[in-house]
């Protein structure tokens, strides 16, 4: 994958930014111990029960590029704190971004206020003490540096090449670091930062497009010109595109497109979601749901995964099992919703107060060893998808999706792209999807626009259901 | 804020802006939720910042900061101007805007009743109250009631001279009823799904909203849904309810005559739009009876899209979009209007917050009534489905090709509302759909409704945008296809 090729081009600019950024990030970098002691302050404030502090801390910058030029650049900073109040059973959250002591007391007063007039919440758990946390290593001091300079540098360097091909191009390079911390005053203090890169590129032809985009916490990973060639090549690839019936297609999904469809099932893993009774998975867990080669678990230690080791309320996260060949096991807990189904707490709990309770946000699918070479040449008719757009839930419980093919949509006939078609509208259910896939690629890091990134592989799927085709 | 704002622009201009404008932002928020008798959210939040866009070199930059301080705000500055210097390393072309006057004015929505002097537990009573109506209902499994409720104070100040201090004060609230039986989910949404309605006024709205009062309707409604009868495929006759009809022009009228969006610069997340500048005033879009125009002025309601003037110092004004079926106008900003060489912006620069860049979005966009009483609209229908509130929406990347599925709907035969239909759907190409438009209703059905969650531009801004509507028909319309096998 690019991510993992480095060109010249992408050598050069990280190097440089090492050098040259390295202040930069450092300024805006407040660290464990300002934070810590901005909660402290808070703690000594507060006249509640208990008091929690959730701190957090963004500074990031964008280069948009559109027409083969930079048309927005953009950077920003900032900071969050958030104070959740406990009195008496009762509890409300207040959040300010001032850090004078004025508005400290004011945010500690005012979570206090919100608590005292709510009604006494029955499951609120005492918070917790300080917890064991397994260490993850995020922060990339090269990814934290990147200036304007050199994001501006990879962005002409990919608007030359279209201009070369005659292509247009348009696309995003951001760069970024946050912090949060999570304290409270039963003692529990947890830090986390991470650093992230982010390139997304679309090439244009006067009939066709291609796509391609690459996330990670390395700079260094992320190679703009490869990204921009693949993009390029499949706008080349999908000119003068035909217009083929709707049907049931064998259709290849690169691991973007898969991203975009399972990323809907993330929130069905919620034990509250299945209490609530609005989850694919209610009445259907331990029974045989999608096919053998299906295993899913939400892993935030994965080597390609970013994210805290910890929830919103401090619990360590652990790794868990969802789905083992076909067959939903486990779901994900936050401390109320484990202590209300007799299950332990897997660190997944949203921020306290939340009628949400708690999700997976780090999924790993198992992947197989099929490149999509080998999935187009063993196909006799069927579809080669980039990426998908605007997904929209039907049915919850079919767990049927509607939404679009977008940026190189092609035919595969007798083991071979013979050329592009039109783009489709998809009405699938992800469950009959997920029983129907014939061949799996290796799992990676894919980035999408319809979900948060994931570890997914490349599907070929049988009788996926494309039920209309547009204009274009 | 004054202050600040000047500083930030001086020093921006100092370090060799050729331009420069900002926007201080003090943004409070209220979000109360509850579920199924309990309090979900109650949260309060304030945000206070500035972002300072300026010209240099020819090109924008643009930089935001919370740290208001005289380093915080030289740093800002700084940054900026730098940002502006790398975005000319690959330039084509100065940036040019259209002219614009200076402003110095203050502008603020109307509202009687102040929801933040609301005390949060009345609000979180009416909530619980309307949720112990849904949860009476036997087969709701989920009932959920929020209300949410946003002040931005914001100052914008410019290198031309204008000193614009508006106040905005927004207000929503919505139920909603689920019912899980057998192997279906079912929903009933009021006033509108997706959290209901928002507008730019005060708590007076929540009053009349009445949430309490339709509880048990919209939970009767939900669990009837499992026994209503599946929605037919085929070509049929429509007619839309206003919230839907609100969404049907936000997707399929409201992006795509996005300047920004037509000319490229959206091109990698939002997407183009099929109406290129070729098909301005020549392109056929909607039936005769269809006129919608793109309207931020007061006077046409207090939309989510209404404001003195827009993020770039622009005084809100009425476009006309479609008249009489013909595509009339864009939604531009200053530099998109000049780049096709119209004269002057129609002012749709907003943006979500302090640091977020103004970008063009939708105001108010709305279709202007017809003269239908909604009793005769039905009693003229021989055979159709009536639709009524949205469940799911999706169109591609260019606005050709939508597909939306609403909550509930019913037959209609022989000019009268016949059997529930769970789930109905439709679909088509935009220009096909609003040229089959036969029929609109007046003025007393009509709605402004309010769109809090439209996601655009990198990085993503989440804005509000209002769509007036009243219920309309449409002909020979693809229904049903969203559930086919």
């Amino acid at each position: 994958m690019a991510r993992h090729s480095k060109t010249r081009t992408g050598k050069r600019a990280s190097a440089k930014t090492a050098r040259r950024g390295h202040a930069v990030a450092m300024e805006h970098r407040l660290g464990a111990a300002e934070l810590r002691r901005i909660a402290e302050k808070i703690f000594k404030l507060s006249e509640a029960d208990e008091t929690e502090v959730d701190i957090s801390a963004v500074t990031s910058a964008l280069t948009r590029f559109a027409n083969n030029t930079i048309h927005q650049n953009v950077a920003e900073q900032g900071l969050t704190i958030s104070v959740r109040a406990v009195v008496d059973g009762r509890t409300a959250r207040a959040s300010t971004n001032k850090t004078d002591d004025e508005s400290l007391r004011r945010v500690t007063t005012a979570a206090l206020d919100l608590a005292r007039v709510q009604p006494r919440n029955p499951e609120l758990l005492p918070m917790l003490g300080q917890q064991k946390l397994t260490k993850v290593d995020r922060f990339v001091a090269q990814t934290a540096a990147a200036t304007p300079a050199d994001r501006a540098r990879a962005v002409t360097s990919v608007c030359h090449m279209a201009d070369k091909n005659k292509q247009t191009t348009a696309g995003i390079f951001s760069t970024g670091l946050a912090e949060i911390a999570l304290a409270n005053s039963r003692g529990l203090f947890e830090y986390y930062d991470d650093t992230r890169a982010e390139f997304s590129v679309t090439i244009l032809e006067k009939d066709s497009s291609g796509w391609a985009k690459a996330t990670s916490s390395r700079i260094g990973d992320i190679d703009p010109e490869t990204l921009a060639r693949r993009a390029s090549e499949k706008a080349a690839g999908s000119r003068a595109p035909r217009e083929i019936p709707a049907g049931r297609y064998t259709t290849i999904l690169e691991p973007a497109a898969v991203l975009d469809l399972v990323g809907f099932l993330f929130y069905d893993f919620a034990s509250t979601c299945v209490a609530d009774q609005r989850s694919c998975f209610t009445g259907r867990m331990g029974k045989k749901l999608f096919g053998e080669n299906i295993s899913i678990w939400d892993d935030v230690y994965h080597p390609l995964q970013l994210g805290p080791p910890f929830d919103g309320e401090g619990v360590p996260r652990k790794k868990v099992a969802l789905v083992e060949r076909g067959i939903p096991v486990n779901l994900v807990y936050s401390r109320a919703s484990a202590k209300k189904a007799k299950a332990n707490p897997t660190g997944h709990g949203f921020s306290l107060p939340s009628e949400d309770g708690e999700a997976p946000f780090n999924l790993v699918f198992a992947g197989g060893n099929a490149s999509t070479e080998e999935m187009i040449r063993s196909t006799e008719r069927g579809l080669l998808i980039t990426r998908l757009w605007y997904i929209r839930e039907v049915d919850p419980y079919q767990k049927i999706l509607t939404g679009m093919t977008r940026d190189g949509t092609f035919l595969v006939e007798n083991g071979r792209v013979t050329g592009a078609v039109r783009n489709f509208r998809f009405n699938q259910s992800i469950i009959e999807m997920l029983s129907n896939v014939e061949m799996l690629g290796p799992a990676v890091r894919a980035s999408g626009e319809e979900s948060f990134d994931m570890v997914v592989p490349a599907m070929k799927v049988r009788d996926f259901h494309f039920s209309e085709v547009t204009k274009f | 804020m004054r202050g600040l704002a000047n500083s930030a622009i001086e020093k921006g201009l100092a370090r060799g802006a050729t331009y420069a404008d900002a926007r201080v932002m003090d943004i409070r928020h209220r979000d109360v939720s509850t579920k199924n008798g309990q309090v979900g959210r109650a949260a309060e939040a304030e945000s206070l910042g500035i972002g300072l866009r300026v010209i240099a070199h020819g090109a924008w930059g643009f930089a935001s900061t919370d740290r208001l301080t005289r380093q915080g705000i030289e740093a800002c500055a700084a940054e900026a101007v730098a940002i502006a210097k790398a975005s000319a390393m690959a330039k084509r072309h100065d940036v040019v805007l259209a002219p614009e006057q200076s402003y110095v004015d203050t502008w603020q929505n109307p509202f009687i009743k102040d929801p933040f002097r609301v005390p949060i537990e009345m609000q979180i009573a009416v909530l619980l109250r309307a949720d112990a109506e849904m949860r009476k209902v036997k087969g709701i499994t989920l009932a959920e009631g929020s209300m949410s409720f946003r002040k931005i104070d914001q100052l914008f100040v410019s290198s031309i001279g204008s000193v614009i201090h508006q106040v905005k004060m927004q207000s929503g609230a919505g139920i909603v009823a689920t019912s899980f039986a057998g192997e279906e989910i079912q929903k009933r949404s009021y006033p509108n799904s997706f959290g209901g309605q928002h507008m730019l006024r005060g708590y007076e709205l929540i009053e009349e909203l009445d949430l309490v009062r339709h509880a048990p309707r919209v939970a009767e409604e939900c669990v009837a849904l499992h026994s209503a009868a599946p929605c037919p495929e085929g070509q049929h006759t429509i007619i839309l309810d206003s919230s839907q009809f609100g969404l049907q022009i936000h997707e399929s009228i409201g992006h795509p005559i996005e300047l920004d969006r037509v000319l490229g610069m959206e091109a990698n997340f939002a997407g183009m739009s099929f109406l290129t500048l070729d098909k301005l005033n020549s392109l056929r879009y909607g039936s005769d009876i269809v006129n919608v125009v793109a309207d931020a002025r007061l006077a046409h309601g207090p939309g989510l899209g209404t404001f003195g003037y827009d993020d770039e110092g622009v005084p809100a004004q009425c476009t006309p979009i479609i008249s009489n079926g013909l595509f009339t106008g864009y939604l531009t900003n200053r530099e998109t209007a000049a780049a096709i060489g119209q004269s002057r912006s129609n002012g749709t620069m907003r943006t979500e917050g302090w640091n977020r860049l103004p970008i063009i979005r939708m105001t108010n966009i709305s279709i202007l009534p017809g003269d239908r009483k909604f009793e005769d609209l039905i009693a003229s229908t021989d055979d159709g489905i009536y639709m009524e509130t949205n469940r799911s929406w999706s169109i591609d990347d260019r606005r050709y090709h939508f597909q939306f599925s609403t909550e509930i709907g019913w037959e209609i035969k022989n000019g009268k509302r016949g059997r529930m239909i769970k789930t109905p759907s439709y679909s088509g190409i935009t220009t096909e759909f609003w040229n089959s438009c036969d029929a609109i209703c007046s003025r007393d059905y009509w709605t402004l409704w309010g769109t809090p969650n439209c996601g655009k531009g990198q990085p993503m801004q989440t804005m509000g945008t209002g769509h007036g509507a009243s219920p309309a028909r449409f002909r020979n319309v693809k229904v049903g296809i969203a559930l086919s096998k």
